[in-house]
């Protein structure tokens, strides 16, 4: 180890002594950003088990039900619609516990920057590999259900846009329960009531393409939903991980 | 008004001012809800569609009101808590929680149990109905997150904002699953949005609601008083007020 | 302008128990602050008060003579906090550990300063493993890197010793006490007994909290 002292000398006063709060607020988001998926890019398993609980809760359906073509086209914007929420939410509790664990998610409240933007970053990555994925997964699943021609691309449509407002809502969730050793049931219990809203619409967007109605009021309001939550929720996160953080 | 609010929010105040309301709140709430069942039971005309069955209104809509108010006044009081630290406001969340439950279930008892005549079942996807439950699911989460923490500051706090997160959410559920039941069951009867009641119906009905909102408030103030004991305990002024110090 | 963290009047209660009451603190610039106290004395407590993470409390701040309220994003932008936990993460390197707290405070992305820092503590060779494989010593060097990547003049740092060889522990405090010597003040909990110096004062915690002040 080199001794500390021959470093000293040369750093000597060049430590600034009083600084100012610097901006950077962009730099700091773009490098959680980054960290966070590096993170999830490297425990894969944590990417590809949602997509395989949805796949697996859908397999149940027909043979819980009836394999009847008929009967699942009717029931399948439902159950892809629940199936892929309660994956979605499979996902979360671990979204700020790693960072509670190590410690990383105190260093987090201590930065000198806006901490609804850094919890932001951190939802956009969870809806970047569990959402997104769930969305693209969720056309191939309505085949398996023989969902009606033409709903497709709305199905996978309103997953996207709804999901992103999942992970928002379910991340308040997350926050208020990080701190509590068994905070994994307690998580599912606060934010699937919250989660409803967001189930009708989605839902309703895939039925309303299977019946040829006009499917952009559906969508507006999914959209409506997502401004909503982006706007209100980083607040509640920000608040909710400092309770926890406290605790 | 600073020094006001803050004297409010003392609990050695606020003991002292409860006090004195609370035998006039009981005393309101029985007063109210004595006329308002013997009235709306006994007196007001039975309905010409539903007959007597329609009279367990009386219950059920006060306990419905009763129910989002309590959910509305647990936010305000965990705002109240969240920004001005105000610990009255967060004893008087906690005491909130399970009564608001409470009333919800009863909401939704009786409105099952008005389902038997008036669908033939007990249960129905009723737009109303499923708000309710919702909203029970809410409050339970409220205070399954609030028993879930160690340090009750915590405690306070998560539950104050999960109240405020689900006020907020109550119109958007609302409005949702109003917005479902009528794309599922168009032009179905429901019980609760009806013509306008001749006002023998309504009188007793409002006299009922007020009824059950002193009952409301004069159970809180009760609970409050306790909790404020209990969490004051080392306290001088409780231990005097026991008589354990002179 | 100089440095100056106040604390008036502080007290924390905890479920019905007074952790501390009535504490004055003054720390100025120069000045190695150790807290002690038994176990459950509130040393960390006190810690995550004075950085700013703990809002429940009695008494107030004051950040170069600005109640803290007022001057949080001014404080946050100064302080270098080390808890408990290290704060590392297993599955990225010590590089890219690094790289994050570094963009996390606002400093320019600069990777021979970060090469530099783990250099310092020791971990020449190590940059590129996850952290996972590192021991707990080393692990606990990686969040001690921190102290040299980004220069931040007031340091808290809760049990910094813990889990670091002889040797370490003779640098860490080495380098403590340069950083009191450059003008910069030093907060810090440990159970090691650390080397008597002008700049070092000590804050007792416990055994009738009611007089920890000094």
């Amino acid at each position: 180890m080199p001794h500390f002292d021959s470093r000293l000398a040369q750093e000597q006063g060049d430590m600034p002594l009083f600084r100012e709060p610097e901006g950077g607020a962009g730099v700091a988001v773009r490098a959680t950003l980054k960290r966070d998926l590096v993170l999830l890019m490297r425990r894969r398993s944590e990417v590809l088990n949602p997509l395989v609980f949805f796949a697996l809760v859908i397999t149940l359906f027909p043979i819980g039900i009836s394999p009847d073509p008929e009967l699942l086209a009717i029931i399948a914007p439902g159950l892809l619609w629940v199936a892929a929420l309660l994956a979605a939410l499979l996902s979360l509790d671990s979204l700020f516990r790693s960072d509670f664990d190590d410690g990383s998610l105190e260093q987090l409240l201590l930065a000198p920057q806006p901490l609804p933007a850094l919890a932001l970053a951190k939802v956009a990555v969870h809806w970047l590999l569990t959402g997104l994925p769930l969305a693209l997964m969720a056309p191939l699943l309505g085949i398996m259900l023989s969902l009606p021609a033409g709903s497709y691309a709305v199905l996978a449509l309103s997953l996207a846009l709804g999901s992103a407002s999942l992970s928002l809502i379910g991340a308040i969730g997350a926050a208020l329960t990080v701190g509590l050793s068994r905070g994994g049931v307690l998580l599912s219990l606060l934010v699937l009531p919250l989660y409803i809203p967001v189930l009708i619409f989605g839902a309703g967007a895939v039925q309303a393409a299977i019946l040829g109605d006009g499917v952009s009021a559906h969508l507006a309001i999914l959209g409506a939903l997502l401004a909503v939550a982006l706007s209100l929720a980083p607040w509640a996160i920000a608040a909710s991980l400092r309770i926890s953080i406290n605790g | 008004m600073w020094a006001f609010i803050h004297k409010l929010g003392s609990p050695k105040w606020f003991y002292a001012i409860s006090a004195r309301l609370q035998p006039w709140f009981w005393v309101a709430a029985a007063v109210l809800i004595l006329v308002g069942s013997a009235w709306g039971l006994a007196f007001a005309p039975a309905d010409y569609q539903q007959g007597n069955s329609f009279r367990i209104i009386y219950v059920h809509v006060p306990a419905a009101f009763l129910a989002q108010s309590i959910f509305v006044s647990m936010a305000v009081a965990g705002f109240i808590f969240m920004v001005w630290k105000i610990k009255i406001a967060d004893m008087a969340a906690a005491m909130m929680a399970p009564l608001g439950a409470a009333m919800t279930f009863v909401a939704l008892f009786s409105g099952a149990v008005w389902g038997v005549p008036t669908w033939g079942t007990w249960w129905m996807w009723d737009a109303r109905l499923t708000s309710m439950l919702i909203l029970l699911f809410l409050y339970f989460g409220v205070i399954a997150l609030r028993g879930a923490f160690s340090s009750r500051d915590s405690a306070s706090r998560a539950a104050s904002v999960l109240a405020m997160v689900g006020v907020i959410n109550i119109p958007i559920i609302k409005y949702s699953v109003d917005w479902w039941y009528t794309l599922h069951q168009p032009a179905t009867f429901s019980v609760t949005s009806r013509p306008a009641m001749p006002m023998e119906m309504w009188a007793p009905l409002l006299i009922m609601v007020l009824g059950f909102y002193c009952f409301f408030i004069a159970l809180t103030l009760m609970r409050t008083r306790s909790e404020i004991l209990r969490r004051e305990s080392s306290k001088r002024w409780v231990r005097e007020l026991a008589g354990e110090v002179s | 302008m100089s440095l100056r963290l106040q604390a008036r009047k502080l007290a924390c209660e905890r479920d019905d128990r007074w952790l501390f009451r009535d504490l004055d603190l003054d720390i100025h610039a120069g000045e190695i602050v150790r807290v002690e106290g038994p176990n459950g004395s509130g040393k960390t407590t006190l810690l995550k008060i004075l950085s700013g993470q703990l809002a429940d409390f009695q008494g107030e701040l004051y950040w170069n003579d600005h109640p803290m309220r007022r001057t949080r994003q001014d404080f946050l932008a100064n302080l270098l906090y080390l808890g408990h936990s290290p704060g590392v993460k297993a599955a990225l390197t010590p590089l890219e550990n690094l790289a994050w707290y570094q963009a996390l405070a606002g400093e320019p992305d600069d990777e021979a300063a970060r090469f530099a820092a783990l250099a310092a503590v020791g971990l020449a060779g190590f940059e590129d493993l996850p952290a996972g494989q590192l021991s707990a010593g080393q692990q606990r060097r990686v969040a001690l890197a921190r102290l040299e990547l980004i220069p931040r003049p007031l340091w808290v740092l809760d049990e910094p010793f813990t889990a670091i060889d002889r040797e370490g522990v003779a640098d860490l405090e080495a380098r403590l006490v340069a950083h009191a010597r450059r003008g910069g003040c030093v907060l810090v909990t440990t159970h090691h007994e650390l080397a008597d110096s002008p700049a070092l004062r000590r804050v007792r915690l416990g055994q009738g909290a009611d007089d920890a002040a000094f």
